[in-house]
């Protein structure tokens, strides 16, 4: 394979340490590698460049069947959007919603090279592979989710962990899933009744157990079995005023259990899009941040991770495994609602929404989320997403570390607002004047998300060993620029590299790379009770045999499978 | 005011996706740089020199910028989209979408007019001596923003599904009707001189309905209030009111809830 020397840019790489200091980056063979195993290496000169790792997305609604039925039932979000094909580039379309073609030319751009889907309903598992797999470029996995499912339900009322860690080890594989995802615990099944769970001690009907319980229980069986990433959840009482007390009591389940696992990373929860999260008041009136009260937390737990979920003030698609969430949208929006109920496992729904800068709760939703990052003592455990598409698109991506590197650019973005006062009024960003260097940049959407996902000894830095996935951008981070500057050289990486393969030469995407499913396949000793139970519920309720429910074949063409032992 | 003049010369194959045929595109150019504009065929790109004869020039700005489109048009697609000043004069039949998301300026089309014209419009002035087709003023497929200002006038019938989702601005319908008229408004006003036949106001949350002639059915949604006596552009009569679509949300203003008006003429 080709080698690469990257000469005489400025690193930003949490891994090796290097704080924008002029460093020369090998690859060969795929690796990146010591500059000295190099024989005659095509030479990328980045003198006055940026150079980092790839980029890590650790939450992303990319692939599956809701972000289908958001491009189905939303012809207008592809309005004036289409674009020909052109060079190797196949025709693309989409904003919030963008076609798989445009969601891995668009990660490409933006150096990204890794990105995981973050709700996998397991019985749609193969439309969600088939549409990873048209996805050129990137490294992707996706999460089944669990939070809501009978299987985990019935074992966790019980607090049976051994059969629910045996269910999640062989759901992983039946759908070659990457982690364990929980979206509004038990609210989802709830929602079957037409009900919702509104806190961590509300309990779901039927089944008589508690949101609670089922965090609880599913932390504690992801460590029983140690998979790479933690229990990932989107918690109860997501988007309402006041709803940060629901936020505290679903990070307290984490207390006291410490992460057992051998892919080195340190948290047992992680919570997502915590900016939906962060609301004090007790009306839309009165909504205000509480980012402070939840950054306290997270600052001194460090058996936490989280991501912000940025609102990035654009139009855009929601879309969510919580179905009662998006029922109350469309009640506040009156836009169009897609609802569905995923059998015995979950739910979703999903709503157009349009953040506008005219509206103050918008605007308090924007500085909720930038408060998160720019509150994070450590930017290890703080990772940039938008949750995409439901605060925003995730082109918006490079518009974020503008705001976060530049107080000026968020002055320019309150001065846009039209309830400015009363913004500033119910939020603390006003008053915080950190501007985030391109270091912490790369530990809060490199080293530190694959970390989290337990894939530092693949993606996130530049340490010989690790995946030759490298982007240079055409940025220097020692000449004074406006804060445009920023968003314009990160929205479009000059070279990007995906596993040693050149995928992006001077701004033009020129492969489509070597793209990869990562799912995790988890050794178990053998549980005769849980595959009983499986066989009796697909006999019972579900509406396909067993046999067609297994992923496997050509819907991973180029699987890259994580081996789990938990048979000890 | 200059104008340009684009005369058809060869037919294209399938439908020309014309959108460059707007005082916003040619504005500033002379007919040797008009004649280099996209089009589109399916998904070849053309000239459209490839297609008209050009001739004129463009004003300085698209409200200085004059176009008069001749020939037959009736594969033509797209003819002022998007334009926000100037004028276009098309004198032939012509396809959809024509002056869509329409700004300002003014469109004349002497013929008829294909689906989706004035979708998304939110100013300026559309004038159809023919008939219109479908989804008149009406908003893109699973857009919720329709027309929202502007005006239409079409001398002739309208089809099926006119108003669509109508936030504002007026539709003038010369004739007749077909089903579905102003469903899911919030707002605008549409004037039927001719007859009507289903559907009108279906899940409307506010905005107003003019119907001359006959309506066949009326939806259950709408009830009746009262007889008022009104002038609609120029017409003077008696009218019955009814208020709808009930089973919809509706705002309220001064403690009164807001519904869509429906008004059908009695006695002239």
């Amino acid at each position: 394979m080709a080698e690469f020397l990257i000469k005489n840019g400025f690193v930003f790489d949490p891994v090796l340490g290097i704080k924008g200091d002029k460093a020369d980056i090998a690859i060969k063979d795929g690796k990146i590698v010591e500059t000295t195993a190099l024989s005659s290496p095509k030479i990328i000169d980045a003198s006055g460049k940026t150079v980092m790792a790839g980029g890590v997305d650790v939450h992303a609604h990319v692939a599956g069947p809701k972000v289908n039925i958001g491009r189905n039932f939303r012809p207008e979000d592809k309005l004036f959007t289409y674009k020909p094909g052109h060079g190797i580039e196949r025709m693309q379309g989409g904003f919030s919603v963008p076609t798989t073609l445009r969601t891995g030319y668009n990660y490409a751009r933006m150096g990204y090279t890794t990105v995981m889907e973050a709700a996998m309903p397991p019985l749609y598992a193969r439309h969600t592979h088939e549409e990873m797999r048209d996805t050129p470029i990137l490294d992707q996995g996706a999460y089944p989710v669990f939070g809501n499912n009978w299987f985990v339900l019935e074992y966790l009322k019980n607090h049976e962990i051994e059969n629910t860690a045996a269910y999640i080890a062989w759901l992983l594989r039946a759908t070659k899933g990457y982690a364990v995802k929980v979206v509004n615990p038990g609210g989802t099944e709830a929602w079957g009744w037409g009900l919702n769970c509104d806190n961590v001690h509300d309990p779901v009907p039927y089944f008589d157990i508690t949101p609670a319980q089922i965090v609880k229980g599913l932390i504690e069986a992801n460590e029983y079995l140690g998979l790479p990433h933690s229990m990932h959840v989107h918690a109860n009482n997501l988007g309402n005023p006041g709803n940060y007390t629901t936020t505290l009591d679903t990070f307290k389940l984490s207390e006291g259990i410490k992460p057992n696992s051998k892919f080195g990373r340190d948290q047992v929860m992680h919570h997502t899009h915590v900016q939906f999260h962060s609301y004090g008041g007790d009306s839309w009136a009165n909504v205000e941040s509480r980012a402070k009260d939840i950054m306290a937390y997270v600052n001194s737990h460090d058996n936490l991770t989280i991501d912000m979920g940025q609102v990035t003030l654009d139009e855009t698609t929601t879309m969510t495994a919580d179905g009662p969430f998006e029922h109350h949208l469309t009640e506040l929006n009156h836009l169009k609602w897609a609802n569905a109920d995923v059998e015995l496992e979950t739910g979703s729904g999903v709503v157009p929404y349009v953040y506008s800068p005219n509206i103050k709760v918008c605007a308090i939703q924007w500085c909720i989320g930038l408060e998160l990052a720019l509150l994070a003592k450590d930017p290890m455990r703080v990772f940039m997403t938008t949750d995409h598409p439901n605060a925003g698109p995730f082109i918006r991506y490079p518009r974020i570390m503008k705001w976060l590197m530049s107080e000026e650019a968020r002055k320019q973005q309150f001065d846009a607002f039209k309830h400015k006062d009363k913004v500033i009024e119910a939020t603390n960003l006003a008053g915080i004047d950190r501007e985030l260097d391109l270091y912490e940049i790369a530990q809060m959407t490199r080293a530190g998300p694959a970390k989290s996902l337990g894939l530092s000894h693949m993606y996130g830095g530049l340490a010989p060993g690790l995946e030759g996935d490298v982007a240079v951008f055409d940025f220097n981070p020692n000449e004074p620029y406006a804060p445009d500057a920023i968003e314009t050289a990160f929205s479009n990486a000059e070279c990007l590299f995906k596993a040693g393969v050149q995928v992006i030469d001077d701004h033009e995407i020129v492969s489509n790379g070597n793209k990869r499913t990562l799912w995790v396949n988890t050794k178990v000793n053998e549980n005769p009770q849980v595959m009983r139970d499986v066989k009796e519920k697909f006999l019972r309720y579900y509406t396909v045999t067993l046999n067609n429910y297994e992923v496997s074949g050509h819907y991973l063409p180029n699987p890259y499978v994580i081996e789990v032992d938990a048979t000890q | 005011m200059e104008t340009v003049t684009l005369t058809i010369k060869n037919q294209p194959g399938l439908y020309l996706e014309a959108d460059t045929i707007t005082p916003d595109a040619f504005a500033g150019k002379k007919a040797e740089e008009i004649v280099d504009l996209p089009v589109y065929v399916g998904r070849e790109q053309h000239r459209l020199g490839d297609f008209f004869d050009v001739s004129g020039k463009a004003g300085a700005t698209p409200a200085e910028t004059k176009i008069v489109v001749g020939g037959d048009l009736s594969r033509v697609k797209r003819i002022g989209q998007q334009m926000t000043g100037g004028e276009i004069v098309v004198n032939s039949n012509t396809d959809m979408y024509v002056g869509a998301w329409m700004q300002g300026g003014k469109i004349t089309v002497n013929g008829n007019v294909d689906a989706f014209a004035g979708t998304g419009m939110k100013g300026g002035e559309i004038t159809v001596t023919g008939n219109a087709g479908n989804y008149l003023g009406a908003a893109y497929r699973g857009d919720w923003r329709g027309m929202a200002g502007g005006k239409i006038s079409v001398a002739g019938n309208a089809g099926s599904d006119l108003g669509t989702f109508m936030n504002g601005g007026e539709i003038v319908v010369g004739g007749d009707v077909d089903v579905h008229v102003a469903t899911h408004a919030e707002g605008g006003k549409i004037v039927i001189k001719g007859n009507a036949k289903s559907r009108l106001g279906g899940q409307m949350v506010e905005g107003e309905i003019y119907v001359f002639g006959n309506i066949d059915v009326m939806m259950p949604g709408f009830a009746y209030r009262e007889d008022v006596d009104i002038e609609v552009n120029g017409t003077k009569g008696r009218f019955a009111l009814y208020e709808g679509d009930l089973g919809e949300r509706h705002r309220k203003r001064k403690g009164q809830k807001i519904y869509g008006k429906l008004y059908q003429l009695v006695k002239a």
